[in-house]
């Protein structure tokens, strides 16, 4: 049983965290094989960003998968590059906020989660990441989610005063997730 | 043993510490940034030396000075980096300095580009600076043996005291994934490590009570300088035992896959696949590039295995040269290959292994 | 009899070397290896020499050392300084060997403030390879590859390392001497001791630049070569002290 993510967005819109934070959580709450790779470029700053997520039963073949169980897109650009990767069957979660490019595809699952909004809402236009990582675990169940809260707490260990907003933001997600998964 | 999920570059550093590594020199160049910025935090923890170098040219001689005189040392860099590095790992090769030193390969040649690549293979096994010298060239596929190469390749380093290359890749560099970290050596362990170097290390002899100590790249005489390389042939063919391969369904495989490091696992993976779906493919992973596991290719039944295909991130494929000089036209030789910084994908493999098997 | 003078440790016994008539490094041997025989240092030294006539040396002297790539005998003694503390490190090293090819390693373990000595040797010319342009080279004078004599429109002025290395803040001590006299000789063993102390006393980077002579390179016969350093050479690079933290003090 191998699953692979792709997450894609801009510079900025914490797509490697949440790809991290997910891949620790993992890591912690199974003895499965995890890979997390961030396909990097030049810039420093803005620019696109995309990371990969294995989560295997076996030795992970490539962490860069042709096919993508799932698909989580931050903007308009990384849903128009990657949206063929997206196997007949697989999830696409979409920050439907600023993502208003139609979906062409009719043999994927969509899961709308308008998290720039929903972070804006919460005064805190940074979460927004962690929103999205709420609504992918609470749709696929991938890990527990208290161990998804365990290991957000422990990775903003140097900022504990950040601890409750980035709580409610994936608690706000995982709602939405649980809510489109019934 | 607990699981610690670690990035590639920084688990080879901590890797390297737990051999005893305690000093470092090296120059920023992606994507093995993580590496320096690593020690830089850890060596200081453990009463070992980091140097931010001027350049790879100064980093590889800091690491010449360093291990020459019986510490543990490192360097990293990617590719055009260590081409910068040659002149110091020829010198360290000549001078018998037990130096490690790690190429996060990107994508050549010249700046080429900074995602992954396996373009220096030839490099690595072949010249890796002037003189025709060798060294053992490992190469991990996972970080997992990232860890265990790099804890590994400082104690080949002072056995052979010869210079050890860990040829990783920009995605091993930077992927994260679970490893099991050996066990880190006390500090008395690394004193007896250095103390075993006294006889031949520079640090101060008394040449009226003992012979005086040199590091030397050469020598005046060529009877003598001969013999250092006679001498260093005779430590190559006993590298034999050393080699490590892995290999997959060889009793029965029509068609061989092989490939090295990042591409390695990825055809690793395809195999599996491939298996699930029938079709008779086996798998031929070196692990050390150098000594090369010619009699695996060499050992393999031609009247069953009529092909096999060479999965390399290099164009033109470079480790096939290797691999054709072993199965000497006793089958065909394929390839399967990418470059400048596109990554391997399964799929492709997969493809190529079909597209020869349904001929 | 009384024995009032012996030939230093330093130096291997009865090793007849191979320098040329007139050519200082034999001097600044047997130097070095009083200066170390004195401070009790012989059996806790090693040296990182450079490549070139510089390099000769290793095989004269008895005490340990390392022969590195051309030019980069500052980087390789950072290396075994910062991992053997109380070893004494000194490089020794040429023009083209520190000024040239290795200049950037000069400057920059200089800019650290390496804990190391530095001997450096100025005689305006390559002398191993036969004669080529130095960055010390003097305007006019010739060299095999300055057929002409150096020429300040192509080959631009001769580069005064201790007054570049005075930009920096770190260096400790910078003193420029030379060996043509028994007064300049004595002063220079001083300045070598001096620097050794320093090291010793972890003081930092200290740099002694002696400006030499090269007969052979330079076409002269010894004498001539005297007067040439003398009249030429020292107008060029002045002798004294450059730098010493140890005079700003107060």
């Amino acid at each position: 049983m191998e699953r692979n993510l792709m997450v894609a967005g801009f510079g900025g819109q914490g797509v490697m965290l949440l790809g991290k934070l997910l891949s620790y959580a993992a890591c912690e709450s199974t003895d499965k094989n995890v890979t997390f790779f961030p396909s990097y470029g030049a810039e420093q700053r803005g620019g696109t960003a995309n990371c990969y997520v294995v989560i295997s039963d076996e030795e992970v073949g490539a962490p860069l998968g042709d096919q993508m169980d799932d698909l989580i897109v931050m903007n308009d650009p990384s849903l128009n590059k990657f949206l063929y990767k997206l196997v007949p069957g697989g999830t696409l979660f979409i920050n439907s906020s600023i993502v208003t490019t139609e979906i062409t595809r009719e043999d994927v699952k969509v899961v709308r989660v308008p998290v720039t909004e929903m972070a804006l809402e919460m005064k805190n236009p940074k979460v927004l990441n962690i929103i999205m990582l709420g609504a992918y675990v609470g749709y696929t169940e991938v890990v527990p989610p208290e161990v998804v809260k365990d290991t957000i707490a422990k990775q903003l260990g140097k900022k504990p005063a950040m601890v409750p907003v980035n709580m409610e933001a994936f608690e706000k997600g995982l709602a939405i997730g649980r809510e489109a998964r019934a | 043993m607990a699981r610690k999920f670690m990035k590639g570059c920084e688990a080879i550093a901590e890797a390297a510490v737990r051999s005893g590594c305690r000093f470092f020199a090296g120059y920023p160049i992606t994507p093995q940034n993580e590496i320096p910025e690593y020690m830089a935090r850890r060596l200081p923890e453990v009463g070992g030396h980091f140097v931010q170098g001027e350049s790879e040219v100064a980093s590889i001689n800091m690491v010449y000075g360093a291990a020459g005189s019986g510490t543990r040392a490192m360097t990293s860099s990617s590719s055009c980096g260590i081409s910068l590095m040659s002149e110091g790992i020829s010198f360290a090769a000549s001078a018998r300095v037990p130096l490690v030193y790690v190429n996060v390969q990107r994508g050549g040649p010249g700046i080429g580009a900074i995602q992954p690549a396996q373009q220096d293979y030839a490099q690595a096994t072949k010249a890796s600076g002037n003189g025709g010298f060798k060294m053992m060239v490992l190469a991990p596929s996972t970080v997992q043996e990232a860890v265990d190469m790099t804890y590994a390749a400082f104690d080949y380093a002072q056995r052979d005291r010869n210079p050890v290359l860990v040829l990783a890749d920009g995605v091993l560099g930077t992927i994260m994934e679970p490893v099991e970290l050996p066990e880190m050596r006390s500090e008395e362990e690394v004193k007896a490590l250095k103390a075993a170097t006294r006889s031949w290390a520079p640090v101060g002899h008394d040449s009226t009570v003992e012979p005086r100590a040199f590091v030397d790249a050469g020598r005046w005489s060529t009877k003598e300088q001969e013999q250092v390389c006679v001498r260093a042939e005779q430590m190559y063919a006993d590298w034999e035992k050393d080699i490590q391969v892995e290999t997959m369904y060889l009793d029965d495989a029509e068609l061989v896959l092989t490939s090295y490091g990042i591409c390695g696992r990825i055809a690793r993976s395809a195999v599996r696949l491939l298996r699930e779906e029938g079709y008779k493919v086996g798998l031929i992973r070196p692990k050390t590039v150098l000594p090369f596991p010619t009699s695996t290719y060499t050992g393999l039944d031609f009247s069953r295995v009529k092909n096999i295909l060479d999965v390399e991130m290099s164009i033109p494929a470079l480790m096939v040269e290797d691999v054709k000089a072993a199965v000497k036209d006793r089958c065909a030789v394929h390839t399967c290959c990418h470059a400048g910084g596109e990554i391997m994908g399964r799929d492709e493999v997969i493809q190529a292994a079909k597209a020869i098997m349904n001929r | 009899m009384e024995k009032v003078y012996a030939r230093t440790k330093g130096i291997q016994a009865d090793m007849v070397d191979g320098f040329c008539p007139g050519c200082m490094h034999s001097t600044l041997c047997k130097l070095i290896g009083e200066v170390l025989e004195e401070m009790g240092m012989l059996g806790k030294t090693a040296a990182v020499f450079g490549v070139g006539c510089s390099g000769l040396a290793m095989g004269y002297v008895t005490y340990d050392y390392y022969l590195g790539p051309h030019g980069r005998a500052c980087a390789v003694a950072t290396g075994v300084k910062r991992c053997n503390p109380d070893t004494l490190v000194f490089t020794y090293q040429g023009d083209g060997d520190l000024a040239s090819i290795g200049l950037a390693e000069t400057m920059s373990a200089a800019n650290r403030g390496e804990n190391v000595s530095v001997i450096f040797i100025n005689n305006g010319i390559y002398g191993m390879t036969g004669g080529q342009m130095a960055p010390t080279t003097l305007v006019g004078m010739k060299a095999t590859t300055a057929p002409k004599g150096r020429d300040p429109k192509e080959h631009g002025y001769p580069m005064h390392v201790c007054e570049l290395l005075n930009q920096l803040t770190a260096p400790y001590y910078l003193e420029r001497t030379s060996c043509n006299t028994p007064g300049n000789v004595a002063k220079t063993k001083a300045a070598i001791k001096k620097a050794f102390q320093n090291q010793l006393d972890g003081k930092g980077f200290s740099l002694v630049e002696v400006v030499t002579s090269c007969p052979t390179n330079w076409g002269m016969s010894a004498l001539e070569a005297l007067d040439f350093l003398e009249e030429k050479m020292l107008g060029e690079f002045p002798l004294g002290v450059i730098r010493d933290k140890d005079k700003e003090v107060e």
